[in-house]
């Protein structure tokens, strides 16, 4: 059974007439990295708060691993569930050891799991041991949001849900960090709920991206279903479902070998620039066509597998658009 | 000066009497105005009236406010005690309010995310974070309870006063200058004392300190 199971859930803020969330309902597996996406108003923040009970919805049902959330108290629930936002909301007064024990020491863990799960997180995010005596205000941006994000995972929540913890960040730092987050993810399997305005942030991260307007979902596919078949043209717009580019990042150059049934030849031509299956597909056609349009060939352990020429890319896009894998 | 040296145990001894009115006075007031401005800060809509109630306690002259008490209390430390509680009520609970209203409010919804109960919160991150803006009022109502504690002796409370009232009577511009100074002093030291508490307190808050626990 999916791991969260929203029912028609509702959220009609008091003295409003038009629902912030309107009916509301789709299926999260375990372990799914789901990206929510839309404009400025939709109702991403408010989605998002009722999962973990910041709101309660008016109507409709909320269910996480099979039990009602309201079926247990809302500080229980909020303890299992990481929580991470913009602004960080780092305790200023708490040095970043005590910001990350914050729930640790709710659920009354012992102080020695504590101090190691310190260490262990300071790790994971990659932040030196020795920052666990500083204060918040001791730390660059960056840094903030890692503490926050080892706060959020401090008591090892299955569920994180996230509202645009890269946001405020510049892009070098915020690249780095998705890294780190699909570095997490893989290794922890987490299921994450993570609130961005960046498109290209939501294609990187997603295994399937919720798209939002004016309370309801539009479509909630994978990245490549989404840009190759936007539901409407609001949907096209917001991502620029048309910039190939983007379609090509989503590609490696395994999947355009695959379709192209590995028809190069096999002598190997000396020194020269080659790719490899997981390249996606638009560092190869800068690649391509930095070397003047010749074919690259794409090598795996010294192995030849085949050739990439801008032909081959061109069809990949066209053939891999129209006809998704499920 | 003369009076000053001359008397110094009897100084000493009123020093003493005001100092134990006005910091029972002040503990007092804490006690009461602390869950008044916690109540204000989460009710919007009962902060205006409080805070309104109490400004225009504020605005009763002392002295009447003083003779009001006797027929309830009688003379000496009660009345005069009840009058500097009601005083330092104003700026005791609008500190309270304004540091607890003034918090991140991103601070308070990751505490509550979190899964904190609103006591949790409170005490560990609410209180914490506004306690230099109450210790500032602390530190603003002790000074007014130190200057309004003179006039308690009209009422048999002891303290400073006294000299004061005693050097008017008698014409003593020697007794008078020894209340002043005295007075003068005592606010002074108190003043300080509060105001490096609270530096301290506000650099700990803030997360502005070194690595020193
Ligand atoms: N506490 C509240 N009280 C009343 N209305 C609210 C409240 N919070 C949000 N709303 C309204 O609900 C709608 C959805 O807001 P929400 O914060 O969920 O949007 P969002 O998609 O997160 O937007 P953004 O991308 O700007 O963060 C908006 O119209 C907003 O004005
Ligand atoms: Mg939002």
């Amino acid at each position: 059974m999916a791991f969260i199971i929203a029912d028609r859930l509702t959220k009609t803020f008091p003295g409003e007439t038009r629902p912030a969330v309107d009916q509301v309902s789709f299926e999260i597996k375990q372990g799914e990295f789901v990206v929510l996406l839309g404009p400025s108003g939709c109702g991403k923040t408010t989605l998002l708060k009722m999962i973990n009970r910041l709101y309660e919805p008016t109507s409709g049902r909320l269910l996480i691993d099979g039990v009602d959330v309201r079926s247990m108290p809302a500080t229980a629930l909020r303890r299992r569930i990481g929580y991470v936002i913009q602004q960080t909301g780092l305790f200023p007064h708490l040095r970043v050891e005590q910001n990350i024990a914050v729930v640790p020491q709710l659920l009354r863990w012992d102080r020695a799991r504590i101090e190691a799960r310190i260490d262990e997180l300071l790790d994971l995010v990659e932040l030196p041991r020795s920052y666990r005596r500083r204060y918040p205000r001791q730390l660059s941006g960056g840094e903030q949001q890692r503490v926050g994000l080892a706060r959020a995972l401090a008591a090892d929540p299955s569920l994180m849900l996230m509202d645009e913890p890269f946001g405020a960040l510049d892009a070098i730092t915020r690249a780095r960090l998705q890294e780190e987050l699909l570095r997490i993810q893989q290794r922890l399997h987490k299921t994450i709920l993570f609130v961005t305005h960046d498109v290209d942030e939501a294609l990187r991260l997603a295994d399937r991206l919720l798209i939002m307007r004016a309370g309801r979902i539009v479509q909630f596919d994978t990245p490549l279903a989404v840009l190759a078949e936007p539901a409407d043209d609001f949907v096209r717009d917001l991502l620029g479902a048309d910039d190939v580019l983007r379609r090509l990042s989503l590609l490696t150059v395994a999947d355009a070998l695959a379709s192209d049934g590995m028809n190069g030849d096999h002598t190997a031509h000396g020194i020269q620039e080659t790719l490899n299956p997981g390249d996606n597909l638009r560092e190869a056609l800068i690649r391509v066509l930095r070397s003047g349009g010749r074919p690259l060939p794409v090598v795996e352990n010294g192995r030849q597998l085949g050739r990439i020429s801008p032909d081959i890319i061109a069809s990949a896009l066209t053939r891999k658009t129209h006809a998704l894998p499920d | 000066m003369r009076y000053l040296i001359d008397n110094f145990p009897y100084v000493l001894s009123l020093i003493g009497q005001h100092l134990v009115m006005s910091g029972l006075s002040l503990a007092i007031a804490l006690v009461i105005a602390l869950p008044i401005g916690i109540v204000c800060a989460r009710v919007a809509r009962l902060r205006n009236l409080v805070l309104g109630i109490l400004g225009v306690i504020y605005t009763i002259p002392s002295l009447s406010l003083f003779v009001l008490l006797i027929p309830f209390t009688g003379l000496g430390l009660r009345p005069a005690v009840i009058a500097l509680v009601a005083y330092a009520q104003l700026v005791l609970v609008r500190n309270v309010v304004v540091g607890l209203t003034g918090i991140d409010p991103a601070i308070v919804e990751a505490a509550r995310g979190m899964g904190m109960t609103a006591a949790q919160r409170l005490w560990r991150v609410e209180l914490p974070l506004a306690l230099p803006i109450i210790l500032a009022g602390v530190r603003v109502a002790m000074l007014s309870i130190i200057a309004i504690g003179t006039i308690a002796a009209f009422i048999n409370a002891g303290g400073l006063g006294l000299l004061l009232f005693d050097g008017v009577r008698s014409s003593n511009p020697e007794k008078i200058i020894a209340g002043a100074v005295a007075v003068s002093a005592l606010a002074i030291s108190a003043n300080g004392i509060l105001w490096l508490i609270e530096q301290r307190v506000f650099q700990a808050t803030r997360g502005v300190t070194g690595t020193k626990n």
